[in-house]
């Protein structure tokens, strides 16, 4: 009984979102390996190999994983698959791309987004945009896992697994990267974030976000915003938390004129602070945050801002 | 080009649901169910490749209860061309039914298959992964724009960190994500045309698919509630707060 964790990076360095898996995979028992699969990536597997629980890394070095696209990901785990009883990986959208075309290749079931693991074979997973909990039990031999990363806690970097490397399989030719538009910033990512601050409908612009942007440098924090943002063209897609975007889980939370869809609570609730500026009293936001503050955002961010600077930030 | 698309009868996306007490699941008696919204994106963007004069047929294929028809009416009167409905009461999990597709496909062959990403009910983000991996066709998930070019597919994905667009082998699966169109509505004439339209009725058998359930639902229960918070008159008070109170700046 053991698990295979394949990792998420970017060829330089591991995800936060691994590492906070790996706890998950520490949980379900047995041994826990890492796949590292990239191109140019064995910095990434000397960092694997520090993951406490982790008692081996399989470093895959060859161009056609570079961008992890799911066909030849799928062919080699599948490769590998026979000693692992668990194959797991975060639930960013590499790993929810790869991971069923795995599962479907061993003939085993997927359980998405797990947010707990009860037992070696039984999870948590929201369902219904996180309007209700599913637990989940299988019994087949297989399972492909992917891990609602913000659910966990990052395990220690104290370990030094050893490093094997392995050969790449044979390439089916069936996809080919052309090419990425990454957004470009300084600020930190926005699931691994300490403080995000995210706008709205209300802030009626995309050029009013530098406002927010100030806030959340005085911060350091991230820039996030609402589906609603993001479809009004305020701010690029790679921005939206939700169901449909991303799941973050912060320290602090600031909603800025957000009004608090369903789906928009989804990607935050699970924040630890949660803080919502809205002009409305009424908007369901309030009912999750722990500090709400009725005002005028364009009279409150600037403020905001102001105070900020007073407590030398 | 032949596309079929399929796609599931979910409850309405504007409806707050409610988890049964005994655990079993969610309550689903008298509520509004609806096409899933990624679902219906697949269909338009068929539709669009039709108007465009790419594609020649559009088949929609539910696996679901008698009433997935209505469903598949709603994709009728989007344009689609004819149905399929592959009745069953089971709940199918995404594994079974990409099996049921796989059957679909090997009797329709299509030249591409669009879906949905995900059903807004289970959350699963797996049946068309699933799909792919079975027939060994290439996959692009969460598509926000697709294009055809000669015997390939460029697709441009929406990513983490941005937007990745890479090119598929055809036959090719395809995903849809919100960004990819936006559907329409289908006006009345259309309405009463899809009534005539063919729905093909099918069961799981026909496709000698093993579409049995493994999974176990252990219990379905509330999400936590968070505790209800406090109002603060001024962005002073408010900072007080954060910084003294809750201690997070």
């Amino acid at each position: 009984m053991s698990t295979l964790l394949i990792a998420e990076h970017n060829n330089q360095s591991l995800s936060e979102s691994t590492i906070k898996s790996a706890t998950a995979a520490v949980q379900m028992g047995g041994d826990v390996h890492v796949l590292v699969a990239g191109a140019g990536c064995a910095a990434v597997a000397d960092e694997a190999a520090k993951m406490a629980g982790v008692s081996k890394v399989l470093l895959a070095d060859d161009a056609q994983y570079e961008k992890q696209l799911a066909e030849p990901i799928a062919d080699l785990v599948v490769s590998l698959a026979g000693d692992y009883a668990t194959i797991a990986t975060p639930a960013s959208t590499n790993g929810k791309n790869f991971m069923p075309r795995i599962a479907a290749l061993l003939d085993c079931s997927q359980i998405s987004d797990i947010t707990a693991v009860i037992d070696a074979n039984t999870f948590e997973r929201p369902i219904y945009a996180g309007n209700a909990i599913q637990t989940v039990r299988t019994s087949e031999a297989k399972k492909a896992i992917t891990v609602r990363a913000t659910a966990f806690a990052a395990v220690e970097m104290s370990g030094s697994a050893a490093v094997e490397a392995i050969s790449a399989t044979a390439n089916s030719g069936l996809s080919e990267f052309i090419g990425e538009e990454l957004t470009k910033s300084d600020r930190p990512e926005l699931t691994s974030a300490k403080i995000v601050v995210s706008g709205g409908r209300g802030m009626q612009s995309g050029d009013n976000f530098p406002m927010l942007e100030k806030i959340a440098d005085k911060l350091g924090a991230a820039v996030g915003a609402s589906r609603a943002a993001v479809d009004a063209g305020f701010v690029p897609n790679d921005y939206q938390v939700g169901q449909t975007g991303k799941v973050v889980a912060p320290d602090l939370y600031i909603a800025v004129g957000i009004s608090g869809a369903i789906q928009h609570l989804a990607g935050m609730k699970d924040s630890k602070v949660i803080v919502a500026i809205n002009k409305d009293e009424e908007a369901p936001i309030f009912q999750v945050a722990d500090y709400g503050l009725v005002a005028d955002l364009f009279n409150a961010v600037p403020e905001l801002e102001e105070e900020l600077g007073k407590i030398g930030l | 080009m032949k596309i079929l698309v399929p796609v599931k009868r979910v409850v309405d996306y504007n409806v707050k649901i409610r988890v049964k007490a005994d655990q079993t699941g969610v309550d689903l008696a008298n509520v509004k169910m609806s096409m899933n919204p990624f679902c219906e994106i697949a269909v338009e963007e068929a539709v669009r490749l039709q108007e465009a004069g790419t594609a020649t047929e559009i088949i929609v294929v539910s696996v679901g209860p008698t009433q997935a028809q209505e469903t598949i009416r709603t994709a009728l009167a989007m344009g689609a061309d004819r149905g399929i409905l592959v009745q069953t009461d089971e709940q199918i999990e995404p594994l079974g039914l990409a099996k049921i597709l796989k059957g679909v496909i090997e009797e329709e062959k299509p030249d591409m298959v669009i879906l949905g990403k995900q059903a807004i009910d289970g959350d699963n983000n797996q049946t068309g992964q699933m799909l792919a991996a079975l027939l060994g066709w290439s996959q692009g998930t969460f598509a926000s724009e697709i294009a055809l070019d000669g015997d390939k597919l460029t697709v441009t994905r929406e990513i983490d960190g941005g937007l990745q667009t890479i090119k598929l082998a055809m036959p090719a699966i395809v995903t849809a994500d919100l960004r990819l169109n936006e559907p329409r509505y289908a006006s009345l004439p259309n309405i009463m045309k899809a009534k005539k339209k063919p729905i093909d009725e099918k069961t799981i058998a026909d496709y000698s698919a093993d579409a049995a359930p493994r999974l176990e639902i252990v219990k379905v229960t509330e999400p936590a509630a968070r505790e209800a918070g406090i109002k603060v008159e001024t962005v002073n008070e408010l900072v007080d707060k954060l910084k003294n109170v809750a201690g997070v700046i």
